[in-house]
């Protein structure tokens, strides 16, 4: 544990990526208080209305989310196979951050569906998935925090298992409700929509990564200090 | 060889002490019962069960009974450490988790042998019109069940408050298991039946069970390792 602690200290380069971190959440600032404008002067959707708008953050968001279960997921093997503790902290910031995106999903989602559909839910093979998704990350993440010692290596297990769900969950809720209204829809969207939509998702993916960053760098100072506080102990 | 002999001796050690004590199955059984008598109250009207109930009921209290009989038998391995001898013994790690999951099966088996009967019998559901493809159901939705909970239930051992992770673990990963035995079971049991559509959820069985029981089998040493 202590030499852990002492080895860990930041390389060069790795200060350097710290530095990148506030700059990128600058920027991400930026785009986030322009986007409302980006997102107005896109056309209106000829049904919708302006509820459609909602769409340029949802949508976003839960791509991002399903980056962030998938650096969860990856970030997890690395740490059972590997063994890096590097990666488990990158696995849990991942987590916590794919456990937020999701609510933010689940929380846009049923306000567009309700005008949208007329319904808050609808049990499709989207909204299912990402549902189970999100309840898995809370598992993971309720592991984490009530497993006691240990329970890195079992949550890393989990997230990986989560991982591989993803698809029979998809396929699974598909056969058993064919219901969905819009399959394809960003391939398909209005030459106008398309620059708004892309803005948005970079700026989340921006906010994603500088956020995963310092939440990974705030874990291993946790650990560092936990590892000092041992040694003071001994 | 090695490797069956191995599974072998884990899950006759596993048959044996239950053989003695017999106390997960009875206490199983009993709470497999009870959940399908619960559900009837809930969802039998005016003497008639509701539409697709049958098959609900009986793959949850599959999945309920199942959570218990998981949660019962790696308890006895930890209040004695008995796990932690058997993980000290140079055996294969891949042949332990199958000899515990194999263990289970044969469980959940003599459970399903007396609860799929008697939802058939509560809910006038013709479960055995079609054995072979309800058996194949059963079967691999229970080895997909089993595979997941046995390498949660495992790891679990040596976690605290390990009594409710394991429902809030396993029940969100196993949820295609559960959707696939429900709407597979359905299909049987509806009034035109749908074989082609039970064969799809059959081979989607087959398949989530390839992949987890191969995902276990590769992380169960890395997790067991403390």
């Amino acid at each position: 544990m202590l030499n852990e602690g002492l080895s860990a200290r930041s390389p060069k380069p790795k200060a350097k990526m710290n530095r990148l971190y506030p700059l990128l959440l600058l920027v991400a600032a930026a785009m986030f208080a322009y986007a409302p404008f980006m997102i107005l002067a896109a056309p209106y959707e000829s049904t919708m209305g302006l509820i459609q708008k909602i769409f340029y953050f949802h949508a976003p968001v839960a791509m991002t989310m399903f980056v962030s279960a998938f650096v969860c997921g990856i970030a997890s093997a690395i740490f059972l196979f590997g063994g890096r503790l590097g990666a488990d902290r990158v696995a849990m910031a991942a987590a916590e951050l794919t456990s937020i995106l999701g609510l933010i999903v689940l929380v846009t989602g049923p306000m567009w569906a309700r005008k949208a559909w007329g319904v808050w839910w609808q049990w499709d093979a989207r909204l299912t998935s990402t549902l189970v998704l999100w309840l898995i990350f809370q598992a993971y993440l309720l592991l984490r925090r009530f497993g006691g010692p240990g329970s890195d290596r079992l949550a890393a297990g989990v997230a990986l298992f989560g991982m591989a769900n993803v698809p029979f969950v998809y396929w699974s809720v598909n056969v058993w409700r064919t219901v969905h209204p819009t399959t394809t829809v960003v391939p398909s969207l209005q030459p106008g929509m398309r620059g708004p939509f892309w803005y948005c998702f970079l700026a989340f993916v921006l906010l994603y990564v500088s956020v995963l960053g310092v939440r990974t760098r705030l874990e291993k100072r946790r650990a560092e200090l936990e590892a000092l506080y041992l040694a003071v102990e001994e | 060889m090695r490797f069956v002999e191995t599974v072998w001796l884990v899950t006759r050690k596993d048959l044996l002490i239950e053989a003695r004590s017999k106390e997960i199955l009875y206490t199983t059984l009993f709470f497999a019962v009870s959940c399908v008598l619960v559900f009837a109250f809930g969802f039998v009207r005016e003497g008639r069960p509701l539409g697709d109930a049958a098959a609900g009921i009986l793959w949850i209290a599959i999945a309920f009974s199942g959570t218990l009989a998981l949660g019962r038998a790696f308890e006895r391995e930890r209040q004695s450490e008995t796990l932690r001898a058997l993980m000290m013994s140079p055996i294969d790690r891949p042949a332990l988790y199958v000899g515990k999951l194999c263990g289970v099966l044969i469980l959940l088996a003599a459970v399903e042998l007396i609860v799929v009967p008697l939802v058939g019998l509560m809910f006038q559901a013709p479960l055995f019109a079609h054995p072979v493809l309800m058996i194949g159901l059963l079967l691999t939705g229970t080895v997909g069940f089993a595979a997941v909970g046995t390498l949660f239930a495992a790891m679990l051992v040596r976690a605290r408050s390990r009594d409710v992770l394991l429902p809030v673990l396993l029940y969100p990963i196993t949820i295609p298991v559960i959707i696939a035995g429900v709407r597979g079971t359905a299909a049987l049991l509806q009034a035109e039946v749908d074989e082609p559509m039970a064969r799809a959820w059959l081979s989607m069985l087959v398949f989530f069970d390839v992949v987890f029981v191969t995902l276990a089998l590769w992380t169960f040493e890395p997790v067991m390792t403390e």
